[in-house]
């Protein structure tokens, strides 16, 4: 990380973060190897890919039908491997 | 001596307004947590310490107390619920002795490092094995890194106002506070004590909550005792390191103002004919009042002894014992613990650690006694002081630890 | 400041009867001290509590080696001499529990110089509570021997100590004993 770290006399009391939740400042995105790419034609909504994202990276809009959140997917595969209709593919980040 | 009799007597005079009722150690501990208006007690029983979890259960079970009284299941548990209700901003009280405060001992620096103003009463009792349940210091000691603000008391008086003074040095200073009295000797034993009065309690201590002030709120998530690796683990040390330095200063104002409310003088240490003394004592506890009455008796016959005792423990009251034992030529440094190993026992290392520095500085020597409630008696002290005369005369320490009471 | 060494077996309240007469000098203004001996509590086994009286703060903090006074709550100790004398100081008061003093007792006590007091304490306890509990009568008789306090103070602390109908016989035997006990000649 390229932020500035604060001194003993400039962080907060204790260690105590009150303004929760501050890990959305960590893009976990930078992490993955694969990338899920999603179909949205093979797609049907089953949204078996939201319910067991560990992130959760998933974005579902109102109509059920989903997004991927690329700032914070670690690439685990997961959402591919549950999607009934192979429907989210890995592939190699970069390519 | 007349004139510190005399201060004695008008402060009891004085005081003839006060109640004065008969209690032992821990009675005395827990009529004064009840008047504190505490919130939440979580404690699990274990002797010496006992009748304070009974009086207390008994308090909130009769309606003289209105506290969540929580019976864990064991001493890990019961500092847990502690930090758990001090982070709500209740004000917490809890008490242990020996091996109920190993099990706490993971908690007690999670305690003191979210800087949670808890008040933890220990009724001091040696460690196991053998299993014993008498006085040593073994307990206290094993706290005394952990970040805890640590009182001494010599009585059953200083005991319950102690536990005032915890209080408020643990809610002005954000740490957490422990009152050391001495099994049986303190604990079991009844005195009379000068009770305040309810409203003078509330006056010294008010009645404020939130006490932690960012107490948990389920409207806004915060984040307590987060990951913090070597990016930032040791910045948030060095804010504890500096808290526990400048409670000092607060908890010798908190004093202070103590005795101006009970008419009863407390400051960090307790010089007793230090002034002129060629050769002297320090002690925790309440061997203190023991090694006062032969110092009177030594004093009759002309000898220059003096006694210096520490009301706080930690943090360190470094200064005022620099100047204390300025003119001593030698100090016996008396240990109710032992650190195996070591190049003294806790008491030692810290004077040691103190001195070091200081170019006028008194020869030490370290004396282990009454381990597992071994009586010090007034011909122990006596045989200590003969003992300090020697090495002046001889101008050397011959023997650095020395142990008493033991049979050989 | 004067010391007191109460003799007497697990369960026999040795404990409570120290316990009052520091309440009863407490009340009385003056500066107090009370302990249990403390090792495995086992009813039956001998035991002892100690009461520290002054009119000057009391300071120390050991335990009693040299009393001015002994209270031997059963009857059953007194064969243990030594153990009643043990470190009592000459010209001291020794108050025991017995219908006649065992000639044993008398004679050491005469040797050291020593006040004896007696009073069947036994009696006493069996016609009003029906069972043997001596350590109320015993403090009574205490009390007697030795002036420490006034026998009002203790019946005060008496009855703040119990339930006003356990109270009110405890009472009764610490008045009874307080006129029985006879000094030995």
């Amino acid at each position: 990380m390229s932020k500035k770290l604060l001194g003993w006399k400039e962080i907060p009391f204790a260690g105590i973060i009150p303004n929760t939740p501050t890990s959305l400042e960590y893009k976990t995105g930078t992490w993955r190897a694969f990338k899920p790419v999603h179909n949205k034609e093979k797609c049907i909504k089953c949204l078996l890919c939201w319910i067991h994202c560990p992130e959760p990276a998933i974005i579902r809009h109102d109509d059920d039908s989903i997004e991927i959140d690329y700032d914070y997917c670690k690439g685990c595969g997961i959402c591919s491997n549950v999607c009934p209709v192979k429907a989210i593919v890995m592939v190699p980040e970069g390519e | 001596m007349f004139v510190q009799l005399k201060l004695l007597l008008w402060f009891r005079r004085e005081s003839e307004m006060g109640k004065i009722i008969g209690l032992n150690g821990d009675e005395a501990v827990a009529y004064a947590v009840k008047q504190t208006n505490v919130d939440v007690i979580a404690a699990y029983p274990i002797t010496p310490q006992t009748i304070i979890v009974e009086r207390l259960s008994e308090y909130v079970h009769n309606g003289e107390l209105e506290a969540a009284f929580v019976p864990v299941e064991s001493e890990h548990s019961a500092l847990s619920a502690t930090v758990g209700a001090a982070l709500t901003g209740a004000r917490v009280f809890t008490a242990t002795a020996s091996q109920g405060l190993a099990l706490m001992y993971e908690i007690l620096w999670i305690a003191s490092s979210l800087r949670l103003p808890i008040v933890m009463a220990l009724g001091n009792r040696a460690f196991s094995a053998p299993i014993n349940i008498h006085c040593s210091h073994d307990d206290a000691m094993a706290a005394r890194d952990a970040g805890w603000i640590e009182f001494f008391s010599e009585n059953v008086q200083e005991a319950y106002d102690l536990t005032l003074i915890a209080f408020k040095s643990a809610e002005s200073c954000l740490l957490p506070a422990i009152v050391n009295l001495d099994a049986f000797i303190l604990t079991h034993s009844l005195e009379g004590v000068e009770v305040l009065d309810d409203n003078d309690v509330k006056r010294f201590l008010p009645d404020k909550r939130p006490i932690y002030p960012y107490p948990i709120d389920v409207e806004k998530p915060t984040t307590y005792g987060p990951l913090a690796l070597y990016d930032y683990y040791i910045e948030m040390k060095r804010q504890q390191a500096e808290a526990v330095k400048e409670a000092y200063g607060k908890i010798v104002n908190i004093m202070r103002e103590y005795s101006e409310v009970s008419g009863r003088k407390y400051s960090p240490v307790k010089a007793y004919f230090m002034d002129d003394a060629e050769v002297a004592i320090v002690v925790l506890g309440s061997a203190a009042g023991t090694i006062r009455t032969v110092v009177r008796d030594l004093r009759s016959k002309g000898e220059k002894v003096g006694v210096l005792s520490l009301t706080l423990y930690r943090p360190f009251p470094e200064k005022e014992l620099m100047n204390a034992v300025k003119n001593v030529k030698v100090l016996a440094v008396m240990d109710r613990a032992y650190s195996y190993g070591a190049p003294g026992a806790p008491l030692f290392s810290d004077i040691a650690a103190t001195l070091y520095n200081v170019e006028e500085k008194p020869m030490l020597f370290n004396v282990v006694y009454g381990l597992g409630g071994r009586d010090l008696t007034a011909d122990h002290v006596k045989f200590v002081f003969n003992i300090a005369k020697e090495y002046l005369r001889k101008g050397i320490v011959e023997k650095k630890e020395i142990w008493i009471g033991v049979r050989k | 400041m004067i010391e007191v060494r109460w003799h007497g077996r697990g369960g026999q309240g040795v404990v409570t009867s120290s316990e009052l007469l520091a309440r009863a000098a407490l009340l009385e203004g003056k500066y107090v001290q009370h302990f249990p001996e403390f090792g495995p509590e086992r009813r039956g086994a001998p035991v002892r509590a100690f009461t520290r009286i002054s009119n000057e703060p009391i300071e120390i903090h050991t335990g009693i080696y040299t009393p001015d006074i002994v209270v031997v709550i059963d009857p059953t100790l007194l064969t243990r001499i030594d153990m009643i004398l043990e470190g009592i100081k000459k010209g001291g008061t020794i108050v025991i529990n017995a219908k006649r003093v065992p000639d044993k007792l008398a004679s050491a006590a005469k040797d050291l110089d020593l006040n004896l007091y007696y009073v069947d304490a036994y009696t006493i306890a069996i016609n009003i509570f029906k069972r043997p509990f001596y350590n109320t009568p015993m403090l009574g008789a205490c009390v007697k021997a030795t002036g420490l306090v006034k026998l009002d103070s203790v019946i005060k602390v008496t009855e703040s100590k119990f339930k006003a109908e356990i109270a009110e016989k405890n009472i009764i035997a610490i008045k009874k004993a307080y006129e029985e006990v006879k000094r030995y000649e």
